[in-house]
C-alpha cells in the first residue's frame, strides 16, 4: 500500500482552496443544499448546510441539537447508580463503553477501587462494545457509498456480539452492568467459550469485508485521497479515535491512559494509517476490530479469579470532589467531568463526547470537495447524532 | 403478421396492446421478482418477501395494490403539468423500445428496416422524463438528480451506439430482425450448428453494451441519479403512490428492453441452435428462447448492481470518454479491417 505523500496532500489541500476560491470570484449564483435533518446519509438528525457551486461545495456547515435530550442537565437529578442508565444512550452502538468512564470518575472521587476481576471483564465487554460499534461502521460505509450488500454481513456478524454481550448483561443495546465497585454479576457458564467463538466469526467478517470493500477499485476511487486531514490540523480540531489515528498520530488512550483498566495487561498494536483520508479511516476502523477480537481473546485466556465487587456502602454517597475520566471509547475520547458535593448525586456533569469534536471538522475539510464526497467524507469521520447531541 | 385467421384492424390492435402489455410487464415483473426480491436477498443473507404466495411469488401485486392506495401527492411549488407528465414520458420512451425486438420470424411488432437505430434513438428519450421529473419536482436533489441523468446519458449513449456498429457492420444491417437472421444462419469457420452469435467475435462491443447499458438503466455503479443514500433517488425523491409506481416500472421495463436488445445484437435473439428459424412453432418457442436470453443478461446487469459501490459523477465521465469510447472506436476499426479481409 503507497502512502500519500507530503507534497501530495498539500498540493491536494491546495486545489481545494483554489478551486473554492475561483468559484467564489467567479459568483456563479450558488445554491444551498439543506442535508437533513432527515436525510439517509447522516442516519439521525444532523443538519449539514451546504452552499454549492454546479456539484462543488463552496462552504459547509454542521447544525447540530435536533437530538439534544439534556443528559447533563437529566443526571444532576439522578444518584450515581441511576446515571448508568441515562449515559448508556450516548452513543447508542457501543452502550457499555458509555457507562465505564462516568463509574470509573465515581470510584476515582471515592477512592474504591474494582477488583481486578471485575477490571478485566469490564474491559472484556469495553471492547465487545468497540466491536459492536465499529462492525456496523464498516457496513454503512458501503451503504454510504453505495454498495449495499456489506451492511447485512455487518447486522448478521454483530448479532452474535451482542448476543455475548446479552448473555452477561441482559441488555443487547443498554447492558446497564457497571457498578460503583465493581459489576452486577460475574461472567455465566460457558461463556468464554462461546465468546472465542463469536471472535472467530468477527474475524471472518473483517476478512469477508477487506475482499468486498478494500479490494474494490470503485470502493478505492471513491475513498482514497478523499477527505484528507493532516495530524496537526486533527489535533487542532480536536479530532481523536481512529479520525486522529488514520492521520499518522499515534495516540490511543488505551495504552496511554489506561485508568485501572486491563489494556496494558495484555499486547496489542494501536493501528495508525499516514494518509489521513477516507479510506485511511476506514482501513484503521477495520485493523481496530480485528485488534479487540484479539485483545477479547487475550484477556479471556488470562482472566483473573476472585470477586467481581468491591466493598462499597449500601447508599452510595461521593465525597466532595472533582473528578475527570476518560476512556477511549469506540468512537473517539469520551470523558466525564463530574463534581460532587458530597451528595447522592453529582452536582455537575460535563460530557465529553467524541463524535461532537470529530464533525466539528466539517468546514473545514469540505471545502471543494463534490457533493457525493461529503457523504463519504461523513461516513468515513463516523459520527453517532446521541453522541453529538447528547 | 402471418394468422390463421384474417382479423379485422381493431381485433389486431387489441392483440396487439395485449402483446405489448405482456411483452413489457412480464419481463420487468420477472426481473423485480428473480432479481431484486429474491437474488439481492440470498446475497445479502436474507430471505426476501416470504408470505405473500409461495415464496413470495405474488408479492409483486401486493407492492402495485400498495402503490394504487397511496395519495398522489404534488409538491406545492412544483410544476404541476410537467410533474404529472414525466412517468408517462418515461414509461412511453420504454414501450417504444419493444416496437422493434423481434420475438420470433413472424411474431414482431413491426419490421423497421432501421430498427436498431430507432431503439436506441427512443430508448435515450426517456431521460427527457426523467429530466422534467426532476426540474418540475421544485427539488434540488431532484434537481441534481435530473442533471446528472442528463450528463450520464450523453457520455453513455455514445459507447451504447458504438458498440453496436460492430455488430451492424458484421450483420450488414440495421434492421433487427434480419440481425437475428444473420446470426441464425451463420457459421463458425464452417461449423453451422450453432449459428453464429455475435458474442462471439464482437466480445469487445457486448462487454460495452453491458457497461453502457447499466449506465444507462441507472444501476450501480453508475446510480447516481438515484443515489438513494446522498441525493435520497434524486429525481424521484417527490413522487408518491401510482406515479413512483410508473417510474418503478419503468427502471424494469428497461432494464428489460435493453437486456432484449443486448440478446437480440450479441446472442442470437430468438433463435435457439437446432431449431428450424423459419419453422412456425418459432412464433410460440422464439419469445420464450428471447425471454431466457433477457434473464441471463439481466442477471448480470442486478448481479453487478448489488456487488459494487457508486463511482463519482466525474469518474463516470472519465470512464466513458477516456475508456470506453476509445476502445469501442478501435473495436469498430478492427471489425472493418476483418470484415473486408474476409
Amino acid at each position: 500500500m503507497t502512502a500519500v505523500t507530503d507534497s501530495q496532500k498539500l498540493a491536494y489541500i491546495a486545489g481545494q482552496a483554489a478551486d473554492a476560491r475561483v468559484n467564489v470570484e467567479i459568483e456563479t449564483e450558488g445554491m444551498t443544499l439543506n442535508m437533513g435533518p432527515q436525510h439517509p446519509a447522516t442516519h439521525g438528525t444532523l443538519r449539514i448546510v451546504a452552499k454549492l457551486d454546479g456539484e462543488q461545495v463552496v462552504s459547509c456547515d454542521p447544525v447540530m441539537g435536533y437530538m439534544h435530550r439534556g443528559y447533563e442537565k437529566l443526571v444532576e437529578v439522578r444518584t450515581y447508580p441511576q446515571v448508568t442508565t441515562l449515559v448508556n444512550r450516548i452513543d447508542w452502538l457501543g452502550s457499555f463503553a458509555n457507562e465505564v468512564p462516568f463509574i470509573l470518575a465515581a470510584e476515582k472521587l471515592m477512592e474504591i477501587e474494582a477488583p481486578p476481576r471485575a477490571q478485566w471483564i469490564r474491559t472484556v465487554l469495553f471492547e465487545l462494545s468497540r466491536i459492536a460499534n465499529i462492525t456496523l461502521f464498516l457496513g454503512d460505509m458501503g451503504v454510504q457509498i453505495g454498495a449495499l450488500t456489506p451492511v447485512f454481513y455487518a447486522f448478521r456478524d454483530r448479532e452474535f456480539v451482542l448476543n455475548q454481550i446479552e448473555a452477561v448483561t441482559g441488555g443487547r443495546f443498554h447492558p446497564n452492568f457497571d457498578r460503583i465497585g465493581g459489576l452486577r454479576d460475574d461472567l455465566p457458564k460457558g461463556w468464554i467459550a462461546d465468546t472465542k467463538a463469536a471472535m472467530d466469526k468477527v474475524r471472518d467478517f473483517c476478512d469477508e469485508l477487506e475482499t468486498l470493500l478494500s479490494g474494490n477499485e470503485i470502493f478505492t476511487a471513491r475513498t482514497r485521497g478523499v477527505g484528507i486531514i493532516p495530524g496537526d490540523v486533527g489535533l487542532s480540531y480536536g479530532l481523536s479515535g481512529a479520525n486522529i489515528r488514520a492521520s499518522g498520530v499515534d495516540w490511543d488512550l488505551r495504552r496511554d491512559q489506561p485508568v485501572g483498566l486491563a489494556w496494558n495487561e495484555v499486547d496489542w498494536k494501536v493501528w495508525t494509517h499516514p494518509d489521513g483520508d477516507s479510506f485511511a479511516r476506514y482501513w484503521v476502523r477495520l485493523q481496530e476490530t480485528r485488534e479487540a477480537a484479539d485483545i477479547v481473546d487475550k484477556l479471556l485466556d488470562g482472566l483473573p479469579a476472585g470477586p467481581v465487587m468491591a466493598k462499597v456502602p449500601r447508599i452510595i454517597k461521593v465525597p466532595a470532589g472533582e473528578a475527570w475520566v476518560s476512556t477511549e471509547n469506540p468512537l473517539g475520547e469520551m470523558g466525564y467531568y463530574v463534581v460532587s458535593k458530597g451528595d447522592l448525586g453529582p452536582f455537575r456533569v460535563k460530557i465529553k463526547s467524541p463524535s461532537f469534536n470529530n464533525i466539528s471538522i466539517i468546514p473545514w475539510v469540505m471545502r471543494g470537495v463534490y457533493v457525493p464526497d461529503v457523504i463519504t467524507i461523513l461516513a468515513s469521520l463516523y459520527f453517532i447524532l446521541g453522541d453529538i447531541d447528547r | 403478421m402471418t394468422l390463421a385467421v384474417e382479423l379485422s384492424y381493431w381485433q389486431q390492435s387489441i392483440l396487439r396492446t395485449v402483446g405489448v402489455l405482456a411483452a413489457v410487464l412480464l419481463p420487468a415483473g420477472t426481473f423485480v421478482y428473480v432479481f431484486l426480491f429474491k437474488m439481492v436477498s440470498f446475497m445479502q443473507s436474507r430471505l426476501g418477501p416470504m408470505e405473500a404466495g409461495p415464496h413470495g411469488s405474488m408479492q409483486l401485486f401486493a407492492e402495485v395494490g400498495k402503490f394504487i392506495q397511496k395519495e398522489d401527492i404534488v409538491p406545492n411549488r412544483a410544476d404541476a403539468r410537467l410533474f404529472k407528465a414525466a412517468p408517462y414520458l418515461v414509461v412511453a420512451a420504454v414501450l417504444l423500445v419493444y416496437v422493434a425486438v423481434p420475438f420470433g420470424p413472424d411474431a414482431l411488432f413491426a419490421d423497421l428496416d432501421v430498427g436498431i437505430f430507432y431503439a436506441l434513438a427512443v430508448s435515450s428519450v426517456g431521460v427527457i422524463g426523467v429530466l422534467v421529473a426532476g426540474w418540475a419536482s421544485a427539488n434540488k436533489y431532484s434537481l441534481i438528480g435530473g442533471l446528472r441523468a442528463a450528463g450520464q446519458l450523453i457520455a453513455y449513449e455514445l459507447p451504447l451506439v458504438l458498440a453496436v456498429i460492430g455488430v451492424v457492420i458484421q450483420a450488414g444491417t440495421l434492421n433487427m430482425q434480419r440481425i437475428v437472421m444473420a446470426q441464425a444462419e451463420g457459421s463458425i469457420f464452417g461449423f453451422d450448428g450453432l449459428g453464429n452469435p455475435f458474442v462471439l467475435t464482437q466480445l469487445v462491443g457486448f462487454v460495452i453494451f453491458l457497461i453502457a447499458t447499466q449506465a444507462e438503466l441507472t444501476q450501480t455503479p453508475f446510480d447516481m441519479p438515484v443515489a438513494e443514500s446522498e441525493l435520497v433517488t434524486g429525481f424521484m425523491t417527490e413522487y408518491s403512490g401510482l406515479r413512483f409506481l410508473l417510474f418503478f416500472i419503468a427502471e424494469f421495463a428497461s432494464a428489460g428492453a435493453l437486456a432484449a436488445l443486448a440478446a437480440t445484437l450479441f446472442l442470437g435473439g430468438w433463435y435457439f441452435p437446432g431449431l428450424d428459424p423459419d419453422a412456425n412453432y418459432m412464433n410460440i418457442v422464439g419469445p420464450l428462447v428471447l425471454l431466457a436470453k433477457m434473464m441471463v443478461i439481466g442477471g448480470l446487469i442486478f448481479l453487478v448492481r448489488f456487488t459494487y459501490p457508486r463511482l463519482r459523477e466525474d469518474q463516470l465521465q472519465k470512464f466513458a470518454w477516456t475508456v470506453l469510447i476509445p476502445i469501442s472506436l478501435l473495436n469498430i476499426l478492427v471489425t472493418m479491417v476483418l470484415k473486408v479481409a474476409f
